[in-house]
């Protein structure tokens, strides 16, 4: 049985997220906690209020760029941080179930905000072993 | 790096000679240390750019240099657009005229000293900085796109700062061509409660002591003197800025082949300069120009605010604001020949020297200062420029110091507690939301600053001026 999980990988200035899963709707939950916790301890945050995030791409690579960036444009126009994540992926794009809580500077204390997703390392591939892998360096 | 790559053509000068389908060759200014710390991914991303349509000259990599998006961070690359030259998002980067500013406070080290933990925690309740951070103001609707329109100009026009500061800000403190129809809803949208913020990163709010003079004469007609206190201020076009480079680099890519671009790494992504999404880009790129250049103002106006009341002797005048992450339109000589071209410059300073028709007249005849930020511990460099045409690189030298260690290394060696207390120790205080934040912009994280700046100058990009010690840091 293939499991689910994330790691940061080492980047001269920025960091690269990988994320994996059965499916790719679940490495795409696992990259939206890899990114959030580029910013603070995903535990610390309390999955108290839902936002509702649709994408369309029929590329899975620029679903990953799109997911990943809406997420950053969600949590600096709400001023909001998202821990649990819920996604649904067919052949038209995304839909995905969010909650999180509004930012606590003295609780959270986040290191660092995203700017953005990029095409640095922007992967998502199949592999025997470890299911979906996706890769991308978030610029911070 | 790996130097047998590379032909040496003077004693910090490394070549790329032209191959395979290089249209010119690539050129990077290093010493030996610097070289061999350089990511092999500088060599392949600086290879990669001279492939690109229009360049003219060289790719040039500053000392600072790493591994960047699709251009490396730390290069400059002009374009003709007579020639079907690009313009590139990547090659702008995500905070666009990311940049720093330095203000003479007219006082001595020794008077902030006195008031150091006063003015810290003034600062840093004053200057809204941080993920999070949200400043007083908020912009909508006709107001936004006259601050995108008429960037430190509008600040100044709504009381945030003095018109001297605007002669001392590169445009003029406006950056004609902007269009702020250009730039998407959801940019100004993720822009409208972070007017006046400083952000996170690397970005930081600095008092420092003029700690060294290296040129007396410069330096007095910039205004320092050793012992001086001055304020440095790092930021850029907050989330407008992000925003723009997101969502361009992504339609670039799209339209890639649309435009008959074959990329050699779909980074790269850019647009000619002649085409429908080159010249939206531009109009787009320049709003953020024109939003970072007002946000830095009303940080300035801020920073007066606090000293008024924490040091009322002091006087805060603008030496000079530059940006490191920008596309511009200058003229150069290439060949002895003048050109229109497209200059970008990805982590790079512009350095115009004496006797450059784009400086005000205090610098006229001494050339423009060039703000090089470095790491919280070890300080920050002021060069000038050196040349009154077209100098190396398209009048170009390096940004900062550049990182060493990853984040994630450098958070699971040291703790933020640990590094600001033994910062407090040497005399620099530091104020900041997050612990984690101080551990991942450790000192020790970066490269020498100062051998960046040395590197640059007997590269002949720039002179050194004077060396720059915190004493209070705010930071992101």
């Amino acid at each position: 049985m293939v499991q689910s999980g994330w790691r940061h990988l080492p980047h001269d200035a920025d960091v690269e997220i990988e994320a994996w899963g059965p499916e790719l709707a679940r490495a795409f939950e696992q990259a939206a906690i890899a990114m959030t916790a580029v910013i603070t301890d995903p535990d610390t945050i309390c999955a108290r209020d839902q936002i509702v995030v649709t994408l369309e791409s029929k590329n899975p690579e620029r679903l990953l760029f799109d997911w990943l960036n809406a997420l950053v444009y969600e949590m600096d126009t709400r001023r909001m941080l998202f821990a649990r994540f819920c996604v649904q992926i067919d052949e038209n794009g995304l839909r995905a179930d969010v909650w999180g809580e509004r930012l606590d500077v003295t609780r959270h204390a986040p290191a660092v905000g995203v700017k953005g997703a990029t095409y640095t390392n922007l992967h998502v591939r199949w592999n025997a072993g470890r299911g979906w892998v996706v890769n991308d360096v978030v610029d911070v | 790096m790996d130097r047998t790559k590379l032909e040496q053509a003077g004693e910090l000068e490394w070549h790329i000679p032209k191959h395979e389908d290089m249209r010119v060759p690539a050129i990077i200014f290093a010493d030996a240390a610097l070289l061999e710390g350089m990511d092999d991914k500088v060599y392949e991303q600086a290879k990669n750019v001279t492939k690109l349509p229009g360049i003219v000259d060289a790719a040039y990599v500053m000392p600072d240099a790493h591994w960047g998006y699709g251009f490396p961070i730390g290069g400059v690359a002009a374009f003709d657009p007579e020639e079907g030259g690009v313009i590139s998002a990547g090659g702008v980067g995500f905070d666009i005229s990311c940049g720093v500013r330095t203000l003479l406070t007219g006082s001595r080290a020794e008077d902030i000293v006195r008031v150091r933990d006063e003015l810290a925690d003034a600062l840093y309740v004053e200057v809204p900085v941080g993920v999070g951070g949200t400043g007083r103001i908020r912009l909508d609707g006709a107001d936004m796109d006259a601050m995108l329109d008429g960037g430190a100009h509008w600040a100044v026009e709504q009381g945030y700062g003095e018109e001297e500061d605007l002669a001392h800000t590169e445009e003029q403190g406006r950056m004609s061509g902007a269009d702020s129809a250009a730039v998407s809803a959801r940019a100004k949208r993720r822009q409208r409660d972070e007017m006046g913020t400083l952000g996170s990163g690397n970005h930081y709010l600095e008092v420092q002591r003029v700690a060294e003079i290296y040129r007396p004469d410069v330096a007095a007609a910039f205004g320092l003197r050793e012992g001086d206190a001055v304020v440095t201020i790092h930021c850029g076009s907050r989330g407008l800025g992000h925003q723009i480079g997101t969502e361009f680099l992504a339609e670039m890519v799209e339209k890639a082949q649309e435009h008959g671009l074959e990329l050699p790494d779909r980074e790269l992504a850019c647009a000619p300069l002649g085409s429908e999404l080159g010249k939206r880009y531009l109009g787009a790129m320049r709003a953020g120009i024109n939003c970072a250049l007002a946000n830095r103002q009303i940080i300035t106006h801020l920073t007066r605010q606090v000293f008024a009341r924490v040091l009322p002797q002091a006087e805060l005048a603008l030496l000079f604001d530059v940006s490191h992450n920008t596309c511009k339109e200058e003229v150069h000589k290439v060949a002895g020949v003048p050109r229109r071209l497209f200059v970008h410059r990805k982590g790079a300073t512009r350095a115009f020297g004496p006797g450059h028709a784009f400086l005000p007249q205090r610098l006229h005849k001494v050339g423009q200062p060039v703000l090089i930020g470095g790491s919280m511990g070890t300080g920050s460099h002021i060069l000038v420029g050196n040349s009154p045409e077209t100098g190396r690189a398209f009048s170009s030298a390096c940004h900062g110091a550049g990182r060493a260690m990853s984040r994630h290394a450098a958070s699971k060696r040291w703790r933020g507690e640990e590094v600001r207390r033994e910062l407090e120790a040497r005399g620099i205080t530091i104020r900041s939301p997050s612990p984690r934040g101080i551990a991942e912009e450790a000192p020790e994280a970066y490269k020498d600053v100062n051998a960046v700046v040395e590197a640059a100058e007997r590269a002949g990009l720039a002179r050194r001026v004077a060396r720059l010690e915190p004493i209070v840091c705010i930071k992101g």
